[in-house]
Formats: C-alpha cells, sequence, structure tokens
C-alpha cells in the first residue's frame, strides 16, 4: 500500500493509505483526531473542513494522497499554549454553538475567511458560510462570534 | 467506493501515455464532482492520475486580447485574480458564486468543463465568450464542444489543457441557483463584441445552448427591453423537482435581462 507524508497540526505524520482513503478517514481512524466531523459524507455540509496548506477544504471530498506533502490543520491544531484561538473564544463567549457538531467546520471556515478579509461585513460572513450547515442555532450566533473573532483579531493585529 | 489506484504524473505527456495504456484510468482534477461520484460506486476506475498540481495546466495569462487559464486553475483563483477582474470581470463572478468557498478552493474551472454537467456554470462562460478549448491534441471551438447531457467533444484519453476566452467589450452571468447545491437551475451568459453579442444558457437544458433570436435583437440594441418578448420555446427543455420547463423558459429571459442590465452596468 502507498505511503502518504504530511504536517498535521505542525508534526510531521506519515501512514499507509489505499488510494480510496479519505482524508478524514486519515485524519479521524490513524491519527484520532476525531474533532473533524463527517456531518454528510456528501460533500454539502462543512463540518468536516480542515485547512490545506492555508485554505478551507473537505476532507470528506479529498483523498489522504491527494495531500501528499501538505501542510494540515485540524481543529485540534488551532489552539496554542492551552490558549483558545480567537475564534474558539468567540464561539464560546457569544454561544455560537448548541450540539457542537458544525462548530469544528465553522471556525475552520472562519479562520479561513478572516485570513483573506480581516474585516467582514454581516452579509460576507453570511456568505461566505453558506457551505457550513448547522440544525440548531440559526446561525445569528455563529455570525456574531465571527464578527467579534475579527475584531478581536484585528485588535492582536495593531498591538 | 470500489479500491482504486492513486498516481500523480509528473507532466502531461505522462497523464497522456498513462491514459493510452489503462482504458480504466481516470483524470482527477479537483475532485468535488468525481469523489462524490465515486462514493456511490457509479463508477469504477482502476487508477486515478491527479493532474490538479501539474504547472502546465495552471496558467493563467493574457494572450491575443484574451486570457488563456489553465485547466487545473481552481474556482477561487479565478475569481481572486486581478488580472481577470481586469479583463474580464465577468468570469470572476460566474467563478465566486459556484458552489461554496471549500467547493472553490479545490473545483478547477478544466473539471467543470470536461464534465459538463446542465447545471454547471463555466460552460454558459465558454459557449458565451465563443472561446477556444486547448487539449493536449487540438484546438476546438466552443460551440462545437458541448454534445448534450455530460457529452463534450473530447476523445477517449483527451485532456483539456486550457481555455482561451476572447475579451468582450461587456459581459456578464446571471444565475438563478439552486438554494441548496447553488448549481444554476438557470444561468445566462451574455457578452457584447464589436460587431455581435452571443447568449448562452446553461441549466436549463441537457446542455449549454445559444439563444440565438435574443442574439440578434441584443446585437440590433443592447438593451433589456429589446429582449423582453423573447422566451425560448419549452420544448426540450428539463423538467424536474426544482423546476418545470414552462417556469425554466420564463426563468431564461429574466436572467437574460439581469444579464444585461448589469453588462450595462459593468
Ligand atoms: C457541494 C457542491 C456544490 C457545487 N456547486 C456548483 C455550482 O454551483 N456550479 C457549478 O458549476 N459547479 C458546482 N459544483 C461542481 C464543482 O464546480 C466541481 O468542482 C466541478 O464540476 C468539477 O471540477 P473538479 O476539478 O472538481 O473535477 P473532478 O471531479 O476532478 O473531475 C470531473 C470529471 O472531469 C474529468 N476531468 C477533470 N479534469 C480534466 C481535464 N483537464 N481534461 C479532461 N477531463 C478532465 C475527470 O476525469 C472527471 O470525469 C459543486 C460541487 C459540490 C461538491
Ligand atoms: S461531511 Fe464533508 S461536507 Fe459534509
Ligand atoms: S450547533 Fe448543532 S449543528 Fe450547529
Amino acid at each position: 500500500m502507498p505511503q502518504v507524508r504530511m504536517v498535521v497540526n505542525g508534526r510531521e505524520v506519515a501512514g499507509e493509505v489505499e488510494g480510496r482513503t479519505l482524508l478524514v478517514e486519515f485524519l479521524r481512524e490513524r491519527l484520532g483526531l476525531t474533532g473533524t466531523h463527517v456531518g454528510c459524507d456528501t460533500s454539502q455540509c462543512g463540518c468536516c473542513l480542515v485547512l490545506v496548506d492555508g485554505v478551507s477544504v473537505k476532507s470528506c471530498t479529498t483523498l489522504a494522497l491527494q495531500c501528499e506533502g501538505a501542510n494540515v490543520t485540524t481543529i485540534e491544531g488551532l489552539a496554542s499554549d492551552g490558549e483558545l484561538h480567537p475564534v474558539q473564544r468567540a464561539f464560546h463567549e457569544h454561544h455560537g454553538l448548541q450540539c457542537g457538531f458544525c462548530t469544528p467546520g465553522m471556525v475552520i471556515s472562519a479562520v479561513d475567511l478572516l485570513s483573506r478579509n480581516p474585516d467582514p461585513t454581516e452579509a460576507e460572513v453570511r456568505s461566505w458560510l453558506e457551505g457550513n450547515f448547522c440544525r440548531c442555532t440559526g446561525y445569528h450566533n455563529i455570525v456574531k462570534a465571527v464578527l467579534a473573532a475579527a475584531a478581536e483579531l484585528r485588535q492582536q493585529k495593531a498591538a | 467506493m470500489y479500491a482504486f489506484d492513486y498516481r500523480r504524473p509528473s507532466s502531461l505527456a505522462e497523464a497522456a501515455a498513462l491514459l493510452r495504456q489503462d482504458p480504466e484510468a481516470k483524470l482527477l482534477a479537483g475532485g468535488h464532482t468525481l469523489i462524490p461520484t465515486l462514493k456511490q460506486r457509479l463508477a469504477r476506475p482502476s487508477v486515478l492520475l491527479d493532474i490538479g498540481h501539474l504547472a502546465e495546466l495552471r496558467g493563467l495569462r493574457e494572450e491575443n486580447g484574451g486570457l488563456a487559464i489553465g485547466a487545473a486553475v481552481r474556482h477561487g483563483e479565478v475569481a481572486a485574480s486581478d488580472l481577470v477582474r481586469r479583463t474580464i470581470p465577468a468570469l470572476a463572478a460566474l467563478a465566486s458564486h459556484i458552489g461554496d468557498p471549500a467547493v472553490r478552493n479545490r473545483g478547477t474551472m478544466g473539471g467543470s468543463i470536461a464534465n459538463a454537467d446542465p447545471a454547471a456554470d463555466w460552460p454558459a462562460a465558454v459557449v458565451g465568450c465563443g472561446a477556444i478549448l486547448r487539449t493536449d491534441r487540438r484546438e476546438i471551438a466552443a460551440d462545437d464542444f458541448f454534445r448534450g447531457l455530460f457529452e463534450t467533444a473530447l476523445e477517449e484519453g483527451e485532456i483539456l489543457r486550457e481555455v482561451w476566452f476572447p475579451r468582450p467589450e461587456r459581459a456578464a452571468y446571471a444565475k438563478f441557483p439552486n438554494p441548496a447545491s447553488r448549481y444554476a437551475i438557470v444561468g445566462v451568459f451574455v457578452a457584447k463584441f464589436a460587431d455581435r453579442v452571443r447568449v448562452a444558457v446553461t441549466g436549463a437544458a441537457p446542455a449549454v445552448f445559444r439563444a440565438t433570436e435574443m442574439e440578434e435583437a441584443l446585437t440590433r440594441d443592447f438593451r433589456p427591453e429589446a429582449i423582453a418578448g423573447i422566451r425560448v420555446p419549452e420544448d426540450g427543455l428539463n423538467s424536474d423537482l426544482h423546476a418545470s420547463a414552462e417556469y425554466r423558459s420564463h426563468l431564461v429571459t429574466v436572467m437574460a435581462r439581469r444579464a444585461v442590465e448589469q453588462a450595462r452596468a459593468s
């Protein structure tokens, strides 16, 4: 079986996979990184988003071997030194989750958005999150959380 | 998914040779159509040849007063490209409304064109601009490329390399999206050149087509009013749970008028 190598959350990893092994299967089943969720398995819901070389990607629609040599960040890799990432903290503070199933994908998607657009409007946040489904919150608090995180990240940068 | 092997050819020539050797091999670009298809076990390739990273397919440059876009350029890259926004902004706008951000981060222009989904957005731009499709073997005019439902002029093992879009004076794409998938229930691309106007319709029929009566009217008078009374016949249009043929026919006129309005404002 072929070997795949990539950097996941800053750590070099390698493993034997099949051609058909999905990135999400490699992350969850081989690496035990179960923070990345599979909601639909049909490329629709965005629960499974991870960052691949800095951009959000549906790990249920990407083969592990397509990520050979890539730099992958999952929800587990966002916090540093026990400190939540500002987007994670904002979801907590603004009650941006209920059951939490969609949250890893939401947070990863928001991190991708804020890396491109540090000062999005509410409409831009809503439109960006079109591919992230939440069956609990009604989205309002998620949008609030993303806008709050954007403000905090801008402040951090200015300081 | 059934089992398959995965390979990354290091050049277009190597990919073409591997396709010739193995009729069961299949190209993989962004995977955002192919992987969902494989999950449903609707195809059983022996090996996927990943061409998504090939430099020969990833160029984006000005050429001959138009734009040459590599087949493996991703939707999101087109949407964000300053060059595209400056030269043919309607292409950047079209790309920015495909699926969702994560789909645009992986899906490629060439994959969408080769796949020829009846509801895909790119075919409208290709036919609307009268683009030229360049493969590893030849050049194909847009009007000869799309043949029917998921059917193109590409032969067995032929690889789409890049697409050359002439630069219209004005152009715009208006789509009535399926709210869940964002695929086009009806999408209309209108492009005004110095001597003629082209109008291409996607989503409405088994394959993208030109609305020639609208083209003639708009060539005489490039205003939305000029086509207000023109209806594409329902005959042969798609009818499904999303929209009847009658409704699609209505939407073609509405979307075409919106596209003309947008093009005039651009
Ligand atoms: C949730 C979701 C929403 C979407 N919404 C939209 C939408 O709103 N509008 C829209 O237009 N599309 C939409 N798509 C489809 C998306 O744009 C796909 O990315 C695209 O249709 C296929 O491109 P790909 O690079 O992913 O191709 P792949 O899936 O890799 O390949 C598709 C097919 O084309 C062949 N192929 C790929 N590259 C070449 C080439 N260079 N030469 C010859 N053959 C080739 C492959 O062998 C395969 O048969 C959506 C997809 C998803 C999952
Ligand atoms: S699990 Fe990947 S998009 Fe839903
Ligand atoms: S919090 Fe339950 S799905 Fe979003």
